[in-house]
């Protein structure tokens, strides 16, 4: 019952609720105003970063006909752009390819001024691919090596000060910057992990002759996939193994005591009641892992990465071998190359934009998809 | 009684009325065969700080066990040392004594601790299915031996589904997940589970403590009936339920073994004073 007699009775100050403290009302308000502030300052950049990426990239890559889609983006490798103009007025703008056979086609047109933009013309063909093969590599490495670490830390040592430094050593890898990895990896796979091979170079550390002919030779992989692939797993290694590991500390113990109450071994009772159901955590984690691999560009500068190069691996490798000794154009890479190393104008913004656009897609597409995995399995496994 | 410590031998020869009954006892017991043994036996998850002390008793074939005692006076540990679950723990493991199952050490270096496993399973408090099908919780200690061919699987997974009494509850959902029984269910899954190992001896650590009322009566019933085929030992914090399943109730306290007798009589006529605190409600 609410009618104005009562509200009269308040007014009169017999309200005993009434509130006495108005400045530490007004400081309270006042906090989480600034909270409030902050948190949508914050989305605001963020969104502005991603509007100007989109606004700009999303031209580069999509058409307004038919396709729609601006394939050359993805299926052309970087190269130069060319932008001249003739004598008659006419401004040109084309790949350094296509330049060649205009000016063959054209003998008689006299060029006037005539500007090159490196790696501004083309596609990200490249890069992508590279990136994908260096990812594909580090992830196969990484978790591979980073499960079985994590099952013999949580399942197999015993607990105790040896494996708390142990695990401690692997979780400050963590907190090492990149280019460190960088230099690490040039030192390590390019320069200096055997190889079996018939002529060592002449850079070899130690060349061990095994007899016919071929020898056990200190000299690394050279600048290569595989060695960028390797280096970045030993980058996000300390992250697949935290994370393999929370996802087998998050099985029940009650799994492992009833399989071996059962009767099973200590492996059996691993890899039939714990890994199967540990997976979808592991997967989730190592595709996130993907995507800050797939984003690194300081550990692969010196390991795997060229700024230019013509030929694909597997245009240039004639066997397994030789197609992962092959060095790759990565994304991130390039994306470095034509924002900071090469003159900046007006031409190269397409290419900037385009390439980090796609970037940006392919990141948050994995972002999202081990968002999604992960609902999901939990849907599936409960326990 | 042979069966227990030695000063309480003593203690019970001292009394004068006491003496007829144990005389009868032991002619009883000798007729019963004995499956476990334990001897002295003495543990530690810390070097140096024993939980079990001294501890001495039989376990009679086809009988139910029961353990009880307030929280951590060992009734547990003792249970997990009958599996070796204990083993688990690094640096725990028995200080003193032997505990001979169907006549073997069982912590003799030659016994092979993944097949005394599938001679004495085991049944825990929180009911832990896996998160498979009713049927391949069933099976799966089966497939850990190798045992892959279907009929002998499904022959297997309905015998002790019938035996643990779920069978009809459960045949027609076969594939469905066993975590989506209900608590009872999913605990007589477990113990089904166990069954199909074919195991001599069903240990049960606090079977029912997770469960409703009538899904522990269910329980209750099931045990009664397995002790026809399985030696039992249950460890429970329930009086009413050592008194309503168990033939032999062993008190334990701080550690020690303070009397183990028929359940009837444990319950009625205690012959030391801590049990009959404990059994009246006194302390625990």
């Amino acid at each position: 019952m609410h009618d104005i007699a009562k509200d009269q009775l308040v007014k009169k100050g017999q309200n005993p609720f009434a509130s006495k403290a108005v400045k530490l009302k007004r400081r309270d308000r006042a906090i989480s105003f600034g909270l409030g502030a902050a948190t949508y300052f914050i989305l605001a950049c963020t969104l502005y970063i991603f509007a100007d990426i989109a606004f700009k990239g999303i031209p580069v890559v999509l058409k307004s006909e038919a396709p729609f889609v601006n394939f050359e983006f993805f299926t052309k490798s970087p190269e130069t752009l060319m932008t001249f103009e003739t004598e008659g007025g006419e401004t040109y703008k084309m790949n350094f390819s296509e330049y060649s056979q205009f000016k063959r086609d054209h003998p008689d047109v006299n060029i006037v001024e005539e500007h090159s933009h490196a790696y501004s013309g083309g596609g990200i063909f490249g890069p992508l691919v590279g990136t994908a093969l260096l990812t594909i590599i580090c992830i196969t490495v990484a978790l591979s090596v980073g499960l079985a670490t994590a099952i013999f830390l949580n399942e197999y040592a015993t607990k105790g000060r040896f494996m708390d430094s142990i695990r401690l050593a692997i979780m400050n890898l963590a907190g090492v910057p990149s280019i460190v990895f960088g230099l690490f990896g040039l030192m390590f796979f390019c320069l200096f992990i055997p190889v079996v091979t018939s002529e060592p170079l002449e850079r070899s550390f130690l060349a061990i002759p095994l007899g016919g002919g071929s020898y056990f030779s200190f000299e690394g992989w050279g600048t290569c996939m595989l060695a960028g692939g390797f280096t970045l797993a030993v980058m996000i290694l300390p992250v697949v193994i935290a994370a393999c590991e929370e996802s087998l500390k998050a099985i029940p113990m009650g799994f492992r005591e009833a399989s071996l109450a059962l009767g099973a071994t200590k492996w059996q009772t691993i890899s039939k009641a714990v890994l199967p159901y540990a997976f979808p955590g592991m997967l989730t984690a190592s595709i996130l892992g993907i995507t800050r691999v797939a984003g690194e560009t300081a550990p692969i500068m010196f390991t795997a990465a060229l700024a230019h190069k013509d030929e694909l691996p597997w245009q240039a490798a004639n066997s397994i071998g030789g197609f992962f000794s092959q060095s790759v154009q990565a994304l991130p890479y390039h994306i470095y190359t034509v924002a900071a190393r090469i003159p900046q104008s007006e031409y190269t913004k397409p290419m900037q934009y385009g390439s980090v656009f796609v970037f940006m897609v392919l990141v948050m597409t994995f972002a999202a998809l081990s968002i999604f995995l992960r609902i999901r399995y939990r849907k599936k496994l409960k326990w | 009684m042979k069966t227990y410590m030695s000063d309480q031998e003593d203690q019970m020869t001292l009394e004068p009325q006491g003496e007829d009954a144990p005389t009868q006892e032991q002619s009883a017991v000798d007729a019963m065969e004995t499956v476990i043994e334990v001897d002295n036996v003495s543990f530690a998850y810390i070097p140096g700080t024993d939980v079990l002390k001294d501890i001495s008793m039989n376990i009679n074939k086809g009988e139910v066990t029961a353990f009880i005692g307030p929280s951590g006076c060992g009734k547990s540990t003792l249970l997990r040392c009958l599996n070796r679950m204990n083993d688990l723990i690094p640096r725990a493991g028995l200080t003193q004594g032997e505990i001979r199952i169907l006549g073997t050490d069982i912590y003799h270096p030659e016994v092979d601790v993944i097949e005394l496993r599938k001679h004495v399973g085991m049944v825990f408090q929180k009911y832990n299915p896996f998160p498979k099908s009713i049927y391949e919780n069933v099976a799966y200690g089966l497939r850990i031996q190798g045992v892959n061919r279907k009929s002998v699987l499904d022959e297997a997974v309905e015998s002790s589904l019938k035996l643990a009494g779920l069978w009809d509850e459960v045949k027609d959902r076969l594939d469905s997940s066993g975590l989506g029984l209900s608590g009872g269910q999913q605990q007589r899954l477990c113990i089904a589970r166990t069954i199909a190992v074919q195991p001599k001896i069903i240990l049960m650590d606090e079977p029912c403590s997770a469960l409703d009322p009538i899904s522990t009566t269910i329980i209750e019933e099931l045990i009664t009936q397995l002790k026809q085929e399985f030696t039992i030992v249950i460890v429970t914090h329930n009086m009413q339920q050592a008194t309503r399943v168990s033939d032999r109730t062993a008190y334990f306290y701080l550690g020690e073994l303070i009397e183990m007798d028929e359940t009837t009589k444990i319950f009625s006529n205690p012959s030391q004073q801590k049990t009959e605190e404990y059994i009246s409600g006194r302390f625990g």
